[in-house]
């Protein structure tokens, strides 16, 4: 008991680096983005009318910077279709794609935690390794598969299932097969981390009470992955909302993706209050899933 | 009727598995065989040849963009290290202080933030101090987001080992801060550099923050293949590919070997 006490002290003096760390590139910078939302737009550089220093000149200043705030860039994201349209597009692509991948990883997941047990280590690097291999390297292999002369178009051929080529890439389909295979793991893993805990005594139990297999999994199984189910979902649904590089290498360019929408606004029309304003309103939609997601991190990890 | 025993490994978990494998490697299996293709359209195999990676290296643009990735990443990742196991330590060994809620919750939400988000607000506020973007903007920023990385591989180890181990060395009188290089840094040692090499690959691997964040002429090599992918798919493009991911391998299988060198006792509850 003396040494904890005795160790507090340092592990706080351990947290200031980090903390500072954090403070300063993580949280501090969230403050410039919503004051560039909050500023007009300019041709010059970089490309805003600075609000003025709350340094200057006081209470009047302070004042006089307020009247300079303005929420015409909300105003923008509001009243034009384009925004409106990528939010909602945004989130409907994170469902959709969240739930092809509850679909297909929850039985990958089941099959992992059902290996002997010297195996599951195996599965378990053979589902990371993925994750470790660059983002951008395992899109652009989709891109050679899903080309018009692609590999994909010549066995769907030579298997005589389609007579002519498909046009896979640029489609919606072609961004769901890239999101499904860049964020499987995260699903699975989590998955497996609460799967591997069911104790297999309790399906036997439900069997010798006359629990049919289907009724056992639906109120054993699925009750006690939910945890892995609550994880791998938010790990899933909130960076996809975000999503930049998939939607823009796979799916056609007529629909966009808020991300899209704000590196356009940032790098091609350098309009970057509009994109400050569109990443301050990305972040509001997102709030509510990333606290839950804290409130599930901090529980697992035992910090809370 | 030979039931199966409740449990067991059925053919669906079997077929379930192997096809989820499947999915994952093959992709990348193509891409690696491609990247030797003698003939220079993508799609039609001519035999194998090594051409493709004899063109690399007298493309000059790639490897100067290969030599600040790797330099970025290099020095990030240490940076990295470094801050998330002091974050670690300080989370599971220190009871509760002022602003905890605050420094977990700085930790972990960058783990989910769109990128696009946080290459933006760091941009801005490079900007706003007007600080010369290229090689420490970047690194600045991958360190910021290997960090927390670094930090939940380190804490998941640091929760699953024997407390009293280190305990016993402070009873005895044996300084904290000494107690945590001879005692407890030797037991985690294997998760620190796991998350060194975690954070070493996410770094080489960032587009989106690396583009906001970095300053005119200096590229890193994703954005460099990006803007040659935007344009199709070449050759070349599937060799220097294929050298990242070979060099991933590498990286993966020293960090296995390491990991089992070290026996790691218990399950490794590492989320990633």
């Amino acid at each position: 008991m003396m040494a904890r006490r005795l160790f507090a002290r340092p592990a706080r003096i351990a947290a200031i680096a980090p903390y500072l760390w954090m403070a300063l590139f993580f949280l501090l910078p969230f403050a410039f983005v919503v004051k560039i939302s909050l500023s007009q737009t300019a041709i010059a550089q970089p490309p805003y009318v600075p609000v003025i220093a709350i340094a200057e000149g006081g209470w009047a200043g302070f004042k006089a910077a307020l009247a300079q705030l303005s929420l015409d860039n909300f105003r923008l994201l509001i009243s034009d279709n384009i925004y409106v349209l990528s939010y909602l597009r945004s989130l409907t692509v994170a469902a959709i794609a969240t739930a092809i991948m509850l679909l297909i990883g929850y039985p990958i997941a089941y099959g992992m935690a059902r290996l002997p047990a010297r195996w599951q280590p195996v599965a378990m690097v053979l589902v990371i390794v993925p994750f470790w291999t660059s983002f951008l390297i395992r899109i652009y292999a989709w891109i050679n598969i899903l080309q018009h002369d692609g590999l994909l178009n010549k066995t769907l051929m030579a298997l005589r299932i389609v007579r002519e080529p498909v046009t896979w890439l640029s489609t919606d389909t072609a961004m769901y097969i890239g999101i499904v295979y860049s964020y499987l793991p995260f699903m699975i893993l989590p998955l497996y981390a609460s799967l591997a805990k069911l104790d297999i005594g309790l399906l036997e139990a439900a069997a010798d009470l006359g629990c049919s297999r289907l009724k056992a999994f639906w109120l054993v199984t699925v009750p006690i992955s939910l945890p892995g189910v609550g994880a791998g979902v938010l790990l899933c649904f909130i960076p996809i909302v975000g999503e930049f590089v998939i939607p823009d290498l796979l799916a056609g360019s007529d629909r966009l993706m808020i991300g899209q929408t704000l590196w356009l606004e940032f790098f091609t029309n350098k309009d970057w209050p509009v994109a400050s304003a569109t990443a301050v309103v990305l972040l509001a939609v997102l709030l509510i899933p990333l606290l839950v997601y804290q409130r599930l991190q901090q529980r697992q990890l035992g910090t809370d | 009727m030979a039931t199966r025993s409740i449990g067991q490994l059925s053919p669906f978990n079997v077929v379930a598995l192997t096809l989820g494998l499947a999915f994952l490697y093959l992709p990348i299996a193509i891409l690696v065989i491609y990247s030797f293709n003698a003939s220079r359209l993508v799609n039609v195999w001519g035999g194998w040849s090594t051409r493709w990676y004899a063109e690399l290296m007298n493309d000059q643009a790639m490897l100067a963009a290969a030599g600040m990735s790797f330099r970025v990443a290099a020095v990030s990742a240490t940076a990295a290290t470094i801050l998330g196991t002091l974050a670690a330590l300080a989370l599971s060994r220190g009871e509760r202080f002022r602003g905890r809620t605050l420094f977990s919750g700085m930790l972990y939400a960058p783990l989910v933030m769109p990128e696009v988000i946080t290459g933006l607000s760091l941009l801005l506020l490079f900007v706003a101090v007007q600080t010369e973007r290229g090689f420490w903007t970047v690194t600045i920023a991958h360190t910021t987001l290997t960090m927390c990385f670094v930090a939940v591989v380190v804490q998941s180890r640091l929760g699953s080992i024997d407390r009293s181990l280190e305990e016993a060395a402070m009873d005895l009188g044996c300084p904290p801060a000494k107690a945590f290089l001879y005692v407890t840094l030797p037991i985690i040692l294997p998760a620190v550099i796991a998350g060194w090499l975690l954070a070493f690959t996410l770094s080489l691997d960032d587009l989106v923050i690396a583009s906001f964040t970095t300053g005119p002429g200096s590229s890193t090599l994703p954005i460099r293949i990006y803007s040659e992918v935007r344009l199709g798919v070449k050759p070349q493009i599937n060799a220097i590919c294929t050298l990242i991911v070979a060099a991933i391998a590498v990286v993966i299988v020293s960090a296995s070997l390491i990991a089992k060198m070290s026996s790691i006792r218990g399950e490794s509850a590492a989320p990633l």
